[in-house]
């Protein structure tokens, strides 16, 4: 475990080190391959805790961390097309970030002391800005802006939330401890009040660094103007493990007899962020800001999901795994097409699957299984979640779910076939790219992955959504 | 020693009040320096039988080092480079802001007393000076335009932060304090390095020019 955590490091260290920005990409691929493999033996092996018990892994941990690492694999081939089609642009610090914002996550994925997952959490955000602003021009150096302020208050506020934990925790009798295990075996002798102040401000700062409404205002601009990948990873990774850090917090809550507490926060701050997206969603004329507020929705729906508990918590698990795959195959199809028309703007984007024979009808296909159409894996964890909703008895809950969930379909569905379809037209200077084998290919790969998820779930991966929704339900 | 102590928490709290009403922004960054280093002494003077002496004086050292004298120097290095002189201009007046502090301090210290604290408060001002300097920092995030501004507002935050940690130093891990003081750093770092380039690229420092992106 420890060494799929230093790891990365050492690559990017590495990659800081070359000097060859032709053969610094390699060193990505590599460090990729690598992570997935150790992913893939944590699978098999389960090891026990390590750094005593500071690092360990659980359903919920190795859930997020496998997302993670298929998606960051997807993304380490995928760069090696897009740095190619920009060689004029120094790479160093954009590979040597990634490679750290890799580390990062995985630590975040495996991290049981919540003082150690808050220092970690940090990390991914500055990892990140040197990432947004890869483009060096003014709209991205004003998302990186606004993504750091934001992101570092929300961090903050959770700093603080973190310590009124502690506090909870130190009473008469009390565990005085951050350790999780700990925390939820010592969850009768924690100060029940504090543990709500507590609750507050972590859901705020963590629901910052997820893109969760009210506080989602720097993901547009994020997502916008970062390159096709970092939207990928945003989406299947950094929102990803901080909502794994909510339901590390949420067991605490849990345990401390505050379940109900955290779970009635969790569902508000969804369907508002459902809500909200599904506003902002009307009438956007940017696909990849399309794409954000599609990223605030699913979040939504994660929180929904954890905040219904009962069937809908393994859904919501289930979920996290569906959105991350599904962001990648639209990001990566996104950044095609972007680069193809050099626009994002819808009104100058048109018959994209005339042009880009596979990102095109990639894009389409994405949006088709992001908003729940089956045969894909979404349509069923979404289904979850809904019947689940049933389950616990709130028909209203679910039944506004729904009305969302049509309105989301359709103007996605309006923006997505406008570009999608029609005739590109004649361009005046023919552009130089295409499709390629390392551009086209991850989008498919993830997507065949969404696709094979929907139609047959491994038992294997079922128990470990039942397992990480048993820590959470009420 | 509890007087001394005493002494220390209202002088945090006289110096969030002047970052609020200074209106030059090398003085800010001074006065919050100054902050910095008062409150590294705390670890010291709330320093009981329970702690360890090499934690104790790690944590004072390191708080003196990073919020006393790399940040501040940083910053004031960044100022140099990208030419800045200029007043802050605040969105809120100086006069409304220091107002909206003040208040937020009388607040903190009228109702701390009543939080049901799971543990004996080290001291009374403890908890009442934390929460203020949290107030007074995001005061200065959200009202203050120049971008320097604004990282200071978001260091008074840590500040306040740091201060109520103290709260918990007797069981919080080394590591996660460490931890939290090279975040704090490297988080000043970057934005430090985003200022350089805001500054380039609009020459100037101020946030209202990032206004392209929005729905």
């Amino acid at each position: 475990m420890l060494l799929l955590l230093l790891a990365p490091l050492a690559f990017a260290a590495l990659a800081f080190a070359i000097p060859s920005g032709r053969i610094r990409p390699r060193v990505l691929l590599v460090g990729a391959v690598l992570h997935a493999a150790g992913v893939a033996a944590l699978w098999v092996l389960r090891p026990g805790p390590a750094l005593g018990g500071w690092l360990a892994l659980d359903a919920a941990g190795l859930l997020t961390l496998s997302t993670v690492s298929a998606v960051f694999l997807a993304s380490g081939v995928y760069v090696q097309g897009y740095l190619a089609t920009h060689p004029e642009r120094d790479n160093r610090v954009f590979v040597g970030s990634l490679l750290v914002l890799l580390s990062a996550m995985t630590g975040v994925s495996l991290a049981q002391n919540l003082g150690l997952l808050w220092v970690i959490i940090e990390i991914t955000t500055l990892a990140t800005a040197p990432l947004i602003y890869f483009k060096h021009d003014a709209l991205s150096l004003e998302a990186t802006w606004k993504y750091l302020m934001v992101c570092s208050l929300g961090i903050a506020l959770a700093l603080l939330g973190t310590f009124f934990l502690a506090l909870a925790s130190a009473g008469p009798g009390g565990p005085r401890t951050l350790l999780l295990s700990d925390l939820v075996a010592a969850g009768g002798t924690l100060s029940r009040p504090w543990v709500r102040i507590a609750f507050a401000f972590l859901l705020a700062g963590y629901g910052t660094k997820m893109g969760l409404a009210p506080f989602h205002t720097w993901k547009p601009d994020a997502y916008g103007e970062a390159p096709g990948v970092l939207g990928a990873l945003l989406a299947a990774g950094v929102t990803n493990v901080a909502f794994l850090a909510l339901v590390r917090v949420t067991t605490v809550c849990q345990a401390a007899g505050e379940g109900a507490f955290a779970r009635g926060g969790l569902l508000g701050i969804g369907l508002l962020s459902i809500l909200v997206a599904a506003v902002f969603m009307v009438g956007q004329r940017d696909f990849k800001r399309l794409l954000a507020y599609s990223s605030v929705e699913h979040m939504g729906i994660l929180a929904l999901g954890v905040g219904l508990g009962g069937a809908a918590a393994a859904g919501a698990f289930f979920h996290m795994v569906n959105n991350g795959l599904t962001k990648g195959v639209l990001f990566f199809a996104a950044g095609n097409i972007h680069r193809a028309f050099g626009s994002k703007q819808v009104d100058q984007v048109r018959g994209a699957a005339r042009r880009l024979p596979i990102s095109g009808p990639l894009f389409l296909l994405g949006f088709l299984a992001i908003t729940g159409s089956p045969p894909f894996s979404p349509f069923f964890s979404e289904f979850a979640i809904l019947s689940g909703a049933f389950h616990v008895g709130r028909p209203v809950v679910a039944s506004v779910f729904l009305v969302l969930l049509a309105l989301i379909f359709v103007t996605m569905g309006s923006t997505v076939l406008h570009i999608v379809q029609g005739d590109p037209g004649a361009d005046e200077e023919p552009r130089q790219f295409h499709d390629r084998v390392l551009t086209a290919g991850p989008p498919l790969v993830l997507m065949l992955v969404v696709l094979a998820l929907g139609l047959w779930v491994p038992d294997a991966l079922t128990a470990l959504f039942e397992a990480a929704a048993s820590a959470v339900r009420g | 020693m509890a007087l001394w102590t005493g002494f220390v928490f209202v002088l945090v709290v006289g110096l969030d009040l002047v970052v609020l009403a200074s209106s030059r922004l090398r003085g800010a960054i001074r006065t919050v320096a100054f902050q910095g280093a008062v409150m590294s002494a705390l670890p010291l003077l709330l320093a009981s039988e329970h702690h360890q002496t090499v934690h104790v004086l790690a944590l004072a050292l390191g708080a003196l080092v990073v919020k006393g004298v790399v940040i501040p120097g940083m910053m004031l290095w960044a100022m140099r480079e990208a030419a800045i002189r200029r007043e802050l201009e605040p969105i809120v007046g100086f006069v409304p802001s220091m107002v909206l502090g003040a208040v937020g301090v009388a607040l903190a210290f009228t109702y701390s007393g009543s939080l049901p604290l799971p543990i004996h408060a080290r001291h009374t001002l403890l908890v009442p000076s934390a929460l203020s300097t949290v107030w007074t920092g995001l005061i200065l995030v959200m009202t203050r335009r120049k971008a320097v501004a604004q990282v200071l507002g978001f260091l008074v935050v840590e500040n306040g932060i740091f201060v109520f940690g103290l709260l918990l130093s007797d069981f919080m891990p080394f590591m996660v304090e460490a931890g939290v003081l090279l975040d704090l750093l490297a988080a000043i770092f970057v934005m430090g390095i985003v200022i350089f380039h805001i500054n380039r690229e609009f020459a100037s420092l101020d946030t209202r020019r990032l206004t392209s992106l929005r729905d």
